[in-house]
């Protein structure tokens, strides 16, 4: 890594559950960033190519001749689609959405979020059938404005971002004629689906021959950063949520205990690689909620220092349901709730048991991905703010009873552009070149009495979440 | 100084007349002169500070020096007034081994890159031992065991010279005084220490110190492996190797808000 520049941009919370963020700071932001690297370079290196990963299915719709948004980006947070999702998932047609873009209808994905849009914003609709608006996710928004916005902007959108629209066919990597139909999309506005490795377009905005040559949703960016090229390689990565991901290979796997199918990357001329997601929503926000919510600790790291005051959790179990429970679960009518409350849990079991839900939710995970690929997990590559807290580490080590282990470059979203942006102009001569740069910099292994402890602890935690989800029941 | 400002300044009970049983007369006395220093905001001297806590000016001077000593007050030079020192401060503002952890993250993981060696961040542990905070292995993939929560010799690795040097109060055994005494005040002056085979024959390791808010050493960053590849022929550090060790402890000093330090 040679050079950083970051910039924060502003979130918008309009109404309680929306959230949106500003496509016209987002862009001069990314330009900024990018002219300060370019400066920034040392001794006059020379860029090659430009890589892109953002956050997947924000949804941004805006004028092809203007290059003004209709309105601001709906974030992927955004929950104003619940209603839109539970009147579309009603409909008899509605199996036709697993059935071809292999997600299940949920307000999560942008498809829903693009027909409100359509709903809701005056004459968008009309406006959409002319050929007058365009539609994308922010990778899409950034290469067109990039290529030159309205003068020649080029409205592509990459495989990974395009998968989670529940708008592609998720077997022919085509937008689905029935699946615009069903949500009522006209083809007018949407990108062309393009590979996640190869030239996108070229970067007049920056420079005068930079080509942007990659393009991955963050996820699968950070799998690929992993280098989790081989079927059955799996990376975590442990934020705010946490994201599992697993390689499946070519072959996309049907799901039906609660993971779902999704593309990982494809190289240009080359078929696509399928992947396994387990998202969940709450793993850091837990420890931050016992700073913020509970004062019980002043920095998120200090959570480790009081969870080893204790030995154990002390039977307290932490289900962080705050809006729901996402893979495997799918429960979004689920609220948290702390279970084996005695007088004997202190402050110490609390922190012990807020980090181990955090465990529990990846084992979860884990399994409902077992179930579905039949593949066996070797190892689970880690990255994220939460990799520094080593109660965690090894507890998700114990838990799923395989190696945990943290590369040495943290960033690896970044990273995963920055290889399919090389791969694709020949900085690297294939992904086996990629796995070569990739070094453990810690492993935690798993104790023997401890996995088989956890394991018959497990139904514990599996009867807490059944409590949550109860809880939350009308 | 007004005579209202001194009086502000006295303990609300006079030192002397209170004797309670069973506690250490000099920890209350020690105390007792803190107190009076920190309210008076460094504008005290001896004279005025034994008047304070009714004490002797003789042992009022002797608990000051030794409250120097351990870096708990400070002394102006050109006034002689006392203020409190960056020790009692550093009391306050505990650094979390955690939190040490994660905020020097990223910058270990750069010079375990960058140098091709295996990074270890410490704490001191008492006067023997220093404890393992951070790892990161070597980046060449071979089998290597995390090695955070591990006590280490405090004396014969570069991580604990480093932290001993700037330990308050250290004090070397009596049979090895001059030479260990020696070797310390020249980890504290040149900024980094190196042990050439001393824990482990044939490997060494190069550290430098890691400094909290207000200056004070919180850690010591390094580097272990081969002692070959870490020193030449005459067990000087190899240059570059040192460069980086010491940029990456100013790094995460700067990270943890060292300052200037």
């Amino acid at each position: 890594m040679v050079a950083v520049r970051q910039r924060e941009h502003r979130q918008y919370f309009p109404k309680p559950g929306w959230v949106e963020h500003d496509p016209m700071e987002i862009w001069a932001n990314t330009q900024r960033t990018a002219a300060q690297v370019l400066a920034d370079l040392p001794g006059g290196g020379e860029v090659v190519a430009l890589g892109i990963a953002n956050q997947r299915e924000t949804t941004v719709v805006w004028d092809r001749v203007t290059g003004r948004p209709v309105t601001r980006a709906l974030v992927w947070q955004d929950t104003r689609t619940a209603d839109l999702v539970i009147e579309l998932a009603a409909r008899p047609d509605a199996g036709l959405v697993q059935e071809r873009s292999g997600m299940a209808i949920a307000g999560y994905f942008s498809g829903p979020r693009l027909r409100w849009l359509l709903d809701h914003v005056p004459r968008a609709r009309e406006r959409a059938e002319r050929g007058e608006l365009l539609f994308g996710t922010m990778e899409t928004w950034l290469i067109w404005n990039l290529t030159g916005g309205p003068d020649g902007g080029v409205h592509v959108t990459d495989v990974t971002n395009a998968s989670r629209t529940l708008l592609m066919d998720v077997r022919s990597c085509r937008w689905d004629p029935d699946l615009l139909d069903f949500f009522g999309i006209p083809a007018a506005m949407l990108p062309e689906i393009r590979p996640s490795v190869g030239v996108l377009g070229v970067a007049t905005a920056l420079s005068p021959a930079l080509p942007i040559a990659g393009a991955l949703g963050d996820q699968q960016a950070a799998l690929f950063g992993q280098a989790c090229f081989a079927p059955g390689e799996a990376k975590c990565t442990y934020g705010t949520g946490s994201f599992l991901l697993q390689n499946t290979g070519a072959e996309l796997v049907h799901t039906r205990s609660g993971s779902i199918s999704t593309v990982a990357y494809q190289l240009a001329g080359e078929p696509v690689h399928y992947a396994l997601e387990g998202s969940v929503a709450v793993a850091g926000a837990l420890v931050q909620w016992l700073r913020d919510g509970l004062g019980l600790i002043s920095s998120a790291a200090e959570v480790e220092t009081l969870a080893r005051t204790v030995a154990d959790n002390g039977g307290c179990y932490v289900v962080p349901a705050f809006s729901g429970l996402l893979a495997p679960h799918w429960r979004g009518e689920a609220r948290g709730l702390v279970a084996g409350l005695t007088s004997y849990v202190t402050k110490g079991h609390l922190a012990r048991a807020v980090l181990e839900a955090t465990g529990w939710q990846t084992r979860d995970v884990v399994q409902a991905m077992a179930a579905d690929s039949g593949l066996s997990l070797p190892s689970l590559r880690v990255d994220g703010g939460m990799t520094t807290n080593n109660l965690l580490m090894q507890f998700v080590a114990d838990a799923l009873d395989v190696p945990v282990v943290r590369p040495m470059v943290g960033e690896t979203v970044s990273l995963g552009a920055a290889y399919a942006a090389g791969l694709a102009v020949g900085v690297w001569s294939d992904v086996e070149a990629l796995r070569r740069n990739w070094h453990r910099a810690a492993q935690w292994t798993p104790t023997p009495e401890r996995a088989v402890a956890l394991t018959a602890e497990y139904p514990r935690w599996e009867r807490a979440v059944e409590l949550s989800i109860a809880w939350g029941a009308p | 100084m007004s005579h209202g400002r001194r009086a502000s300044a006295r303990p609300p009970d006079a030192l002397a007349s209170v004797v309670v049983p069973g506690t250490v007369q000099s920890i209350e006395r020690a105390a007792a002169i803190l107190q009076v220093v920190a309210a008076s905001g460094g504008t005290l001297g001896v004279t005025d500070i034994a008047e304070a806590v009714g004490l002797a000016k003789t042992t009022t001077h002797s608990l000051l020096r030794t409250l120097l000593h351990v870096g708990y007050v400070d002394q102006d030079r050109a006034t002689g007034h006392y203020a409190v020192g960056a020790g009692i401060l550093r009391l306050g503002s505990h650094l979390d081994v955690n939190e040490l952890r994660a905020r020097s993250s990223n910058w270990a993981d750069a010079l375990a890159a960058r140098s091709g060696h295996a990074v270890r961040l410490a704490t001191l542990a008492g006067e023997d031992e220093v404890v393992v905070v951070h790892h990161v292995f070597r980046p060449d993939d071979s089998v290597q065991v995390l090695e955070v929560g591990t006590a280490l010799p405090a004396r014969t690795t570069a991580l604990g010279k480093v932290l001993l040097a700037h330990a308050l109060g250290h004090r070397p055994p009596r049979a090895a005084a001059d030479s260990w005494a020696g070797e310390l005040a020249e980890v504290r002056a040149r900024g980094w220490a190196v042990d050439r085979g001393e824990h482990h024959p044939g490997r060494g390791g190069i550290a430098a110190p890691v400094r909290g808010p207000g200056g004070m050493v919180a850690a010591a960053l390094g580097v272990n492996g081969p002692l070959t590849s870490l020193v030449d022929g005459r067990g000087t550090p190899r240059g570059l190797l040192l460069g980086m060790v010491t940029d990456a402890a100013s790094a995460v000093s700067r990270e943890l808000g060292a300052g200037g330090a």
